[in-house]
Formats: structure tokens, C-alpha cells, sequence
């Protein structure tokens, strides 16, 4: 308790010492003063970063994080990009990085033991066949037959097990490089994933397979809401807010979004 | 004509001769000792004569058929050649009775039925018929020995190899296995024996070999290779163990 | 008494000491969470099924083919030469590629062939790589068991007209297994835990089960309760394995 009273007299004083300074929100709150860490994922998958360089700001994750850095004051140069796991994200004990982007949705779980920034992407869920199922209809009742496999560590899976309930157990899988291996095996016919990773994975990546199908935003459970990770308590939560509450008033982030993810609207609603 | 000749045998293990060119003849009935010191070659002429090694030069006529030759199956040999190990060499995870039924029941694919008279018989004979239920770690060695001979008796040998068959018992046990040799002499049997038992050999042995470096090199009734033997070895040697 | 008295103090040192680091408080709500752990726990166990199903029909597959590859790497006559070549290679490789490796690559690879469904399952073909991976071991395990018999027991068995099969089948092999009971014990111990491995090319057994629940929850306490569930399951395994191990060494002696 004493402790908790201390850290935030220190913070409050830094806080009005470096708004005497003409400093910024995050001043004094971030890992190295002056510098911004942002973690992604090893590797970094397209189209969120390009060619696993985020420090290009190439991508639309890459590009987000640039934006909310400038927004917080950081010149570009003034940012860091570390590599974390989800695991390493989510463990107790000091964090090499400020926040961490890789798509993480935001769960009231999760939440409990770590911070989300405001979501800064709206994902649907869509569904990926493989080139045995590209016939399969947009239909609850045609997905429950087929043969399912998903990301272990995506709430994709949660999805899958409430919704969708399909006939035969699914596969899960580590990553998305396993989830396509058990495609061309053919020994599942669909995967679930955010839309843009899909898309991706379905126009470079799995050979023959399509997106046939992705869930509307507005059910429950029906998009994943991106948001970036904190450690729990982090006083820069509040400062990443800020700054993306005004990117999302003055449209940047939608114009990074065109850029970057390509029109969805092709790909037809599940009913 | 012998029931077992060896001609010429030679055996070596790498640069060494163990057996160099040992010609020996068995006839029907009788007990031929071979005597020597450890390393004279007694074991490894034992095992080539039942062929668990293979010679490199040499005949051994079993009635007159020689079984040593090569690309020969030795199994049929075998079944005519029983032997006896210094270390009883039972199978530890099968009792006495099961050790004694294995080669009649597998090689001669009889049944247990077929030949447990037999077997029986056998146990009762050498004294160990309260034993056949017991494993050979439930059986002191000269119980061991004896199994391990009623074992190769129940194949029904024509010729039986005994190597030190009682050099690995305690004193006391040794008159209860030698017991069983004069027994089987008794009713016929073809034997030849590896043996440090000079006052047995001499009593019962109707032949004594001495080996010196896988050689024969004196041969003849007891009587005369104790009292009068001929060769300068021989001599010296029985000196020795006779002391 | 001094053994006693030592556990006890160390135990207290551990319940004491490490609640009182500073990390704790976050450690324990992240790793030790009772309501976690209490929520997960009956479908852990649930998943658990799974790895106990493909451990059941691993293991004699593996004690068979172990003791073909065994038999054949001791085979001896000359003609038995490609055999022996084939069982050597057989050991050399599937214990020289990491088990993960080998389930990786025969999970995915042979059903990427083409094989229909459901002969390209990966419960199959994880299983079979289970299978080559453990085979290789408990072939070597066998093989010093065969080799563990003396000699003069063949010698024994040979002098009484038994052909070399029947003087492995009924002489040397009881023995030789005999012998390495303890030994392989062990292995199948081990195997317990490598069926978690066939998670990553699908199957959804304890393993994933946990990691589903830590990405869902951010919480690593369902890594421990399937810790727990194997140690439920491994600690008694190894506790028979050395009391097994502990007889034959005084029988021994």
C-alpha cells in the first residue's frame, strides 16, 4: 500500500516536473526516457508488417504504431521494436517492452492480468477452406460438417467451440504455418482467422483455398477487437488512448487501414 | 569302428592355436578323460566336438559321418552329442522340470505328456524327484549338476561332453555328481570328460588324454599314464596336481 | 530424524521465503490461480483422455516393432546382413532426429502425399511417429537385454539341439526382457509425456487443452493443473519403475 502511494507521488511529480519541461503524456512512463519500445511478433506476419520489418512502417500494424508514437510525441526515430511471444507478453515481471502489437484481442480474461489499449482494429472472423471445401456455402449449417482446425491461442477458437459447434472435434494448431500444413494435408477442410490474415493467407499462402465467408462485426463475439498489450497498471495506457481517440476523430487511422487492408466487403456475410 | 574320431582338429582364436591338429577316438561305451592344466585346450575340444565352435581344419566322425563340415546344419549332431557345463548353465527362469522337457518338446516336437514319464523317471533316479517344481537359484550346485545332466539325458545322447562339471561345487558336493557319472558308465553310456578329478579319472576312465597347447600328447589306460607315464610333461604335470 | 527435520525446515524455507519475493503476488495470480485452476481442471482431465488413448495404443505397437528392429540388428547370420544394416540405420536415425522433428514431418508430410481421409489423420500418423521414435529406443533397451544374457546360456540351449530361433524365442529373449523391465518402464514414462508432442499437428490433448485456456485466459495456472495431471499419473509409474529397478539389483548381487 505504502509502496503503491510512493510510485504514484514519484509519477505525479515527474509527471508536473516534465509538463513544466513542455513535455508530452508519456514523459517519464515509457521503458528508456525519450524512446518508445513496441514489441511485435516473431515473425511478423503481412498485412500487418511487411517482409517482417516493422521498423519500415510498411504494414498496417507498423504503420498504427508510427502514427500513435507521433501522435505521443516520439519521433520515428525515437522508436524501438523488440520481438515477444504471446507467452512472453502475458508472464509475470517486468516487460522489455512498452506495448506490444500482434493483433492481440481484447478479452475481459486477458484483461485481468494484463492491459489493452482501445481497440485500433475491428477484425470479423472469417472462415479459410481449404481446396476440397471452396464449395462449402456461407451457412452455419454447411460450416458445422466440415472438418475444422484453428489457432491454439486464438480466440478463434472460442468462436468455433460456441458457434459454430462443429460435428467432429477440431484440430488446433501453434501457428498459422502448422494451420497450413494441415490444410494441404488435407486433413482439415477450414480454419478460422481474422479477416485480413485470411485474405492473406488465401491469396499467397494455401494454394487453391478461399475465404469463403466472414461473421459480422456486430454479433456477439463476432469481431475480434484489436488492442495494444500493457503490462497491468501501466500509466502509458492512458496516453495511447488519447492518442488513438484522436487519430480515430481526424481519420488517420482509417486512412492507415486503406491502405493497408484491402476492401472486404467482397466477401459475403455468414448467416 | 569308433563311435566318435577326431582327426587332425584345429581350432584358433585369432593368432592362437588352441586345439593343433588333436586326433582322439571314442569307441562305443567308453569314458575317455581328458586331463591338463587350464588353457591346454580340454574346454575348447569339448565345444568343437559339439560343435558350438567351428574348426578351421580337422574331421570329427560320429559313426563314421563326418559332422564337422561346413555349411552342415549342427543340429543333428547336437542331438546325438549331449554336454555338460561346468557352470550347470540351466535356464534361470524356467524349474528344473521345465529345463529338462525344453529340447525334447521342441526339437522332437513331443508333448509334455509324451515325456514326462520319462523325465520323471529320470528325476527319481538321480534322487532329485522332490525338486522338479524348483527354479535352479532354489537348488544348490550339485542339484544343479544333476539337473543339468538329467537335462542332456533327456534327449537321449548317444554321446555325452562333460566340461569340469564339478570344478564350480563345493567339495562336499562333488561325490554326489560324480555319483551320477559312475552310474552312467555303468549302464553304457559314450562319455567324455574334461576333468581335474585325477583320483575319479584314474578309477573310472577306461582312456586318459593329456593336453598340453591344444595337443594330445600322451594317451592310454589310467594305470599306465599315472605309473608310468612316458612323456617328460605328463610326468611333471601329474606331479603337480598329485602332491 | 535429521532427514525429517531437514524437509520440514526446507519446506518451510519454500512456503515462507518465496511468497515473500516481490514478484510473488504477480506469480502466483499468473501460474498458482485457484479459480483458474479450478474452472479448467475438469476439462483438462477431459483432454487427458486423449494422451492416455494414444499412450494405450502406442505401446504395444512399440514394444512389437522394438523387438523386430532388436531381433534384427542381432540377427547373425550372413545373409541377415541387410537386415542388420536396415535395423542399425532404422535406431540411427529415429534417435538422432528430435521426437518433435519426426512428428512434425511424418504428421504433415506422408497425409500431405495424398492419402484420403481418414488414413491421413494426424492420430495416425503422430502416433506412428511416436511409434519409429520410441521403437528406435526401446529396440537399443532390448538389445542390451539380449546381449545382458551370458553366452553360455545360447551355449546351454544350442548343445541341446535347439535351433538359433527357438534358442532366442524360449532361452535368451524371456531373459533378456526380463531384464530390462525396469529399463523400459521408463520409456513408457517418457512416452506418457511425448504424446503431448502430437499436439502440434493437431490433436487437441491436455497440452493444447492448457494452451487454449492460458491464450484465452492470459493466465499460465491451466500449464500447471496439466502438470499436475501427469505428475498424478508419472510420479507412481516412477516410483514402481525404481522399485522394480531396485529389486533386480539386489537380486543381482
Amino acid at each position: 500500500m505504502i509502496k503503491k502511494i510512493t510510485i504514484t507521488a514519484v509519477s505525479a511529480t515527474l509527471m508536473a516536473s516534465t509538463a513544466f519541461a513542455g513535455g508530452h503524456c508519456s514523459a517519464g512512463k515509457t521503458l528508456t526516457e525519450g524512446k518508445l519500445t513496441i514489441a511485435t511478433g516473431n515473425p511478423a506476419y503481412f498485412p500487418w508488417v511487411l517482409d517482417d520489418a516493422p521498423e519500415s512502417g510498411q504494414g498496417f500494424e507498423a504503420a498504427v504504431a508510427y502514427a500513435v508514437a507521433s501522435e505521443m510525441g516520439f519521433a520515428n526515430t525515437d522508436v524501438v521494436w523488440v520481438r515477444s511471444s504471446f507467452d512472453e507478453a502475458i508472464q509475470p515481471g517486468a516487460k522489455n517492452f512498452d506495448f506490444n502489437m500482434q493483433q492481440f484481442s481484447i478479452t475481459s480474461e486477458r484483461d485481468e492480468v494484463v492491459d489493452f489499449s482501445a481497440p485500433y482494429f475491428i477484425a470479423p472472423m472469417a472462415v479459410l477452406v481449404g481446396p476440397g471445401a471452396v464449395d462449402t456455402a456461407p451457412s452455419m449449417a454447411a460450416l458445422k460438417e466440415l472438418k475444422w482446425g484453428a489457432s491454439g491461442s486464438h480466440t478463434s477458437v472460442q468462436k468455433l467451440m460456441n458457434e459454430i459447434v462443429p460435428t467432429s472435434d477440431p484440430l488446433l494448431y501453434g501457428d498459422n504455418a502448422d494451420i497450413n500444413a494441415a490444410i494441404a494435408a488435407n486433413q482439415i477442410d477450414a480454419a478460422l482467422f481474422d479477416l485480413p490474415t485470411a485474405l492473406f493467407l488465401s491469396a499467397v499462402m494455401i494454394e487453391g483455398s478461399k475465404v469463403i465467408g466472414q461473421f459480422s462485426v456486430d454479433e456477439s463475439e463476432g469481431g475480434d477487437q484489436f488492442g495494444m498489450l500493457l503490462e497491468d497498471g501501466n500509466p502509458l495506457k492512458a496516453c495511447i488512448d488519447d492518442a488513438l481517440a484522436v487519430m480515430t476523430s481526424n481519420g488517420t487511422l482509417a486512412g492507415i487501414e486503406s491502405i493497408w487492408l484491402q476492401d472486404t466487403t467482397g466477401v459475403p456475410l455468414i448467416k | 569302428m569308433a563311435k566318435l574320431k577326431l582327426r587332425n582338429v584345429v581350432k584358433r582364436f585369432g593368432d592362437i592355436t588352441v586345439c593343433n591338429g588333436v586326433n582322439l577316438d571314442v569307441d562305443d561305451g567308453q569314458m575317455v578323460c581328458l586331463i591338463g592344466a587350464s588353457g591346454a585346450g580340454k574346454s575348447t575340444l569339448l565345444r568343437c566336438i559339439n560343435l558350438l565352435e567351428h574348426t578351421e581344419d580337422g574331421e570329427i566322425f560320429l559313426d563314421g559321418e563326418d559332422i564337422a563340415v561346413p555349411g552342415l546344419n549342427p543340429q543333428a549332431a547336437r542331438k546325438k552329442i549331449g554336454m555338460v557345463f561346468q557352470n550347470f548353465n540351466l535356464f534361470p527362469h524356467m524349474t528344473a522340470l521345465e529345463n529338462v522337457m525344453l529340447a525334447p518338446r521342441r526339437v522332437y516336437k513331443k508333448s509334455r505328456t509324451d515325456i514326462e514319464a520319462e523325465v520323471v523317471s529320470l528325476f527319481n533316479r538321480f534322487g532329485l524327484a522332490d525338486r522338479m517344481e524348483n527354479y535352479p537359484d532354489q537348488l544348490s550346485g550339485g542339484q544343479q549338476q544333476r539337473v543339468a545332466i538329467i537335462r542332456a539325458l533327456a534327449m537321449r545322447p548317444e554321446v555325452i561332453l562333460f566340461d569340469e562339471i564339478t570344478s564350480a561345487l563345493d567339495p562336499q558336493l562333488v561325490g554326489e555328481v560324480l555319483d551320477v557319472l559312475l552310474e552312467l558308465k555303468k549302464q553304457g553310456m559314450t562319455m567324455v570328460l574334461a576333468t581335474h578329478e585325477m583320483q575319479f579319472a584314474r578309477q573310472t576312465a577306461d582312456k586318459i588324454c593329456f593336453l598340453k597347447d591344444g595337443e594330445i600328447i600322451e594317451e592310454g589306460p589310467p594305470d599306465q599314464i599315472f605309473d608310468a607315464p612316458t612323456q617328460a610333461a605328463t610326468k611333471e604335470f601329474l606331479m603337480r596336481v598329485l602332491k | 530424524m535429521i532427514a525429517t527435520t531437514s524437509t520440514v525446515l526446507v519446506l518451510v524455507a519454500l512456503i515462507v521465503l518465496v511468497p515473500m519475493t516481490p514478484g510473488w503476488e504477480k506469480v502466483q495470480k499468473s501460474f498458482f490461480n485457484g479459480p483458474i485452476l479450478i474452472k479448467t481442471f475438469p476439462k483438462l482431465i477431459e483432454a487427458f483422455k486423449l494422451n492416455v488413448m494414444i499412450f494405450l495404443w502406442s505401446a504395444p505397437m512399440i514394444a512389437i516393432l522394438g523387438l523386430l528392429v532388436a531381433l534384427a540388428r542381432n540377427a547373425k547370420s550372413p545373409a541377415m546382413f541387410p537386415l542388420r544394416i536396415l535395423g542399425a540405420t532404422f535406431t540411427d536415425v529415429f534417435r538422432g532426429v528430435p521426437v518433435i522433428l519426426t512428428v512434425y514431418l511424418i504428421g504433415f508430410g506422408i497425409p500431405g502425399l495424398g492419402l484420403p481421409r481418414p488414413w491421413n489423420s494426424p492420430y495416425i500418423w503422430g502416433s506412428i511417429a511416436l511409434i519409429l521414435t520410441y521403437s528406435a529406443y526401446v529396440a537399443e533397451i532390448f538389445r542390451a537385454g539380449i546381449d545382458s544374457v551370458h553366452p553360455s546360456q545360447r551355449a546351454a540351449a544350442l548343445s541341446l539341439g535347439l535351433s538359433e530361433q527357438q534358442v532366442m524365442r524360449e532361452v535368451v529373449l524371456p531373459q533378456a526382457v526380463r531384464n530390462v523391465v525396469p529399463s523400459q518402464m521408463n520409456m513408457l514414462i517418457a512416452l506418457q509425456k511425448d504424446v503431448s508432442l502430437l499436439s502440434f499437428i493437431g490433436p487437441v490433448e491436455i497440452f493444447r487443452q492448457a494452451g487454449v485456456f492460458k491464450s484465452l485466459m492470459a493466465n499460465f495456472t491451466p500449464y500447471v493443473g496439466a502438470a499436475i495431471i501427469f505428475l498424478l499419473v508419472t510420479i507412481p509409474a516412477t516410483r514402481y519403475a525404481d522399485y522394480l529397478m531396485e529389486r533386480q539389483s539386489r537380486e543381482r548381487s
